[in-house]
């Protein structure tokens, strides 16, 4: 009886207390992403202190789940690290507007004696990953590190076994510079690997890549960089190796072709300073809104978050739009009907 | 008429202290048994609910791939083609292995617990196994990955290897991600179970069995063997049969440690991929219809093992008994 009636009081309390949040606050909704659910709360929790009336909460559930919540209008904005397909657009009730906010790359990394510096190219990773290339001292590598003695060891393949933006980058990347890994895997968020074992995240990827001597894997920019992984500097479309950076990253997105839906892909971007396996990730919001009140939150969210938020977005080791593309991005914005 | 008494006015015509005797609140006994009865219809309505979300969500794939599903071994979202061959082998080879290593284990620190320790350290062995238990999955599997993972690669593998190596079942490229890997860490996580439900079972026999063996000039060995275990042998097989319902769902700290690669391999050094760990991977960026049903139907695959794993369980249980009382009226 005694455990009853605190239930029941614990259960009024919050109820009071939930009423309490509804009406000193506006909530926005949104969900999707988790790449960069770091920036994102960054952004939220900032945002609270220039507009004290609204509340963001937003849930890391995936892409796939944002593209869905979104697709039925349970959340406000959802978020996803790769654009969304046509037919999956074809879904949405009303037009979908793609706004990019930042964007990451995607390093290889790696587990060899000494960790000399490596150069990779396209067309080795895609043959490493296919299983073509199986030794470290293949003719292929040794190629692009003269001067470097590879050892005569077993490539050990690593992949994310979990669906993730990050694959979908590197499989992207993988079919446009290798017609053999566009034939015969493709670009998805998980793909049938053809050789290699999968880890978990990209914990699961780094800790295997730094435990296995002669080991392969690609993880996140941000997470190399925190963990101090080695990675490889890449050959991009332009024939020059390039280190992956944020600068890099941004030099990327500056050349690449970015359609007016900004549904682009930007991996092996040209330019002398891009950075070839990088991506964008995207909110995803409705042009016309259904909520006025709510909608203008959220319009003056945006602005705030592609001008003050991407100068935070570097704090986190998140690549910045380039200028050019954010005025484009922001006047997107300003045509969100209320 | 007018003779008639009712009964509350008969009650009043007894004696004082009869009047706080009140009939039985036959209300009160009523609305107790339909309330659990309601509660154990509500477990079953659960499961039946369950299994129809999951036939719901997964009715594309099934009419798409039919019996397909089951006997392929090509898992590829990009060109759509699902086959659940390699998951449902290796749910079924991951536990049985962690049983192989569990089921001893934790019956012998049942015994031990019950019939051999000495008073004082009961307590606390019991509680440090219930500790186990309430670690969680995804620790579990991060000390998979930055412990255990490193010390099998470095030493438990490579002496399997060299002593058993001649099977198929240990040969090959060592990664220590591996079948054998995510079998060893289910038995970590299904052992507190199997031990404490064992234990139970082991206490609730009754003193007068082991009295009645000592009596006959049995040796403690015999004891346990003949009074306790012989008489607790069906308890113990439900225990393991929860273990193996545990087994076969655990899914995070598995799929932290088995490689993840959907293929059919005897040697135990490779990686596998099981039902419940392409769920959780691959679930929440799935954006196509029949990728989402495809993994719905995975769910609905798990869901039927684990029933048939506890109808076969209890054919077993059955047949085990009716050969008992056959024996015990022979």
């Amino acid at each position: 009886m005694r455990i009853g009636t605190l239930l029941i009081g614990l259960l009024g309390l919050s109820a009071l207390g939930l009423a309490a949040d509804a009406s000193a606050h506006m909530t926005i909704n949104g969900a999707g992403a988790t790449f960069p659910y770091p920036i994102y709360s960054k952004w939220f929790d900032e945002y609270a202190k220039v507009d004290p009336s609204v509340r963001f909460n937003y849930q890391s559930i995936g892409s796939g789940g944002g593209q869905k919540q979104i697709l039925a209008q349970t959340v406000d904005f959802g978020a996803s690290d790769g654009p969304m397909s046509d037919d999956n657009l074809s879904k949405a009730p009303g037009k979908l507007i793609h706004i990019p906010t930042v964007a990451g790359a995607v390093v290889i990394s790696y587990n060899l004696p000494g960790n000399p510096s490596l150069k990779l190219d396209g067309e080795t990773i895609a043959g490493i990953y296919l299983g073509n290339i199986k030794k470290w001292n293949d003719a292929k590598i040794t190629a692009l590190n003269s001067g470097t003695t590879l050892p005569d060891q077993d490539i050990v393949v690593v992949h994310r076994s979990d669906g993730s933006g990050t694959s979908f980058i590197f499989t992207d990347y993988l079919s446009k510079v290798s017609a053999d890994w566009k034939s015969k895997v493709g670009s998805n968020t998980s793909v049938s690997w053809p050789t290699g074992i999968g880890g978990k995240g990209n914990e699961g990827v780094s800790g295997q890549v730094k435990q296995t001597e002669g080991a392969i894997g690609y993880v996140e920019l941000i997470y190399a960089i925190q963990n101090k992984m080695p990675y490889a500097e890449l050959k991009n479309a332009d024939g020059n190796f390039v280190k992956p950076t944020l600068e890099s990253v941004t030099a990327a997105m500056s050349t690449a072709q970015i359609p007016d839906d900004f549904r682009f892909s930007m991996t092996n971007a040209t330019g002398a300073q891009s950075y070839p396996i990088a991506g964008a990730t995207w909110l995803l919001v409705y042009e016309q809104q259904k909520d006025a009140a709510k909608g203008k939150k959220l319009v003056e969210f945006l602005k705030w978050a592609l001008s003050k938020g991407e100068d935070m977005a570097k704090q986190l080791d998140y690549a910045p739009l380039p200028d050019e593309l954010r005025d484009r991005v922001l006047k997107r914005v300003d045509e969100i009907k209320l | 008429m007018a003779i008639a008494i009712s009964p509350r006015a008969a009650v009043a015509e007894r004696a004082p202290a009869a009047r706080y005797m009140k009939p039985p609140r036959r209300w009160a006994d009523r609305a107790f048994r339909w309330l659990t009865l309601a509660m154990a219809l509500a477990v079953i309505g659960l499961i039946i609910l369950v299994g129809w979300q999951l036939a719901v969500g997964s009715h594309l794939a099934v009419s798409r791939f039919g019996f397909r599903f089951l006997t392929s071994s090509t898992w590829d979202p990009v060109s759509e083609q699902f086959g659940a061959l390699p998951f449902i082998y290796g749910t079924a080879v991951s536990s049985l292995i962690a049983l192989i290593i569990a089921v001893p284990l934790s019956i012998a620190t049942a015994i031990y617990l019950t019939e051999l320790a000495p008073l004082w350290i009961r307590q606390p062995l019991v509680s440090l196994i219930e500790m186990l238990a309430a670690i969680p999955s995804v620790i579990l599997g991060l000390w998979g990955i930055f412990v255990m993972i490193p010390w099998l690669r470095a030493h438990a593998f490579p002496w399997l290897k060299s002593a058993l190596g001649w099977t198929p079942f240990f040969n090959g490229p060592i990664y220590g991600v591996s079948m054998l890997a995510g079998g060893i860490i289910i038995a970590v996580m299904i052992l507190p179970i199997i031990t404490s439900v064992a234990r139970e079972i082991l206490r609730s026999v009754p003193n007068l069995q082991r009295e009645a063996a000592y009596a006959l000039g049995a040796t403690r060995w015999e004891v346990t063997r003949i009074a306790v275990l012989s008489y607790a042998k069906n308890g113990l097989f439900g225990a393991v049969i929860l273990g193996l319902g545990r087994a076969l769902g655990e899914t995070m700290a598995v799929t932290m440690v088995i490689g993840n690669t959907p293929q059919i391999k005897a040697s135990l050094f490779a990686p596998g991929y099981t039902l419940a760990s392409v769920i959780a991977n691959e679930f929440t960026e799935a954006t196509t219809d029949i990728y989402l049903q495809a993994l719905f139907e995975i769910g609905l695959v798990l869901f039927g093992i684990t029933i048939l794993a506890n109808l076969i369980a209890q054919l077993l249980l059955k047949t085990m008994k009716n050969a008992m009382t056959t024996r015990a009226v022979q």
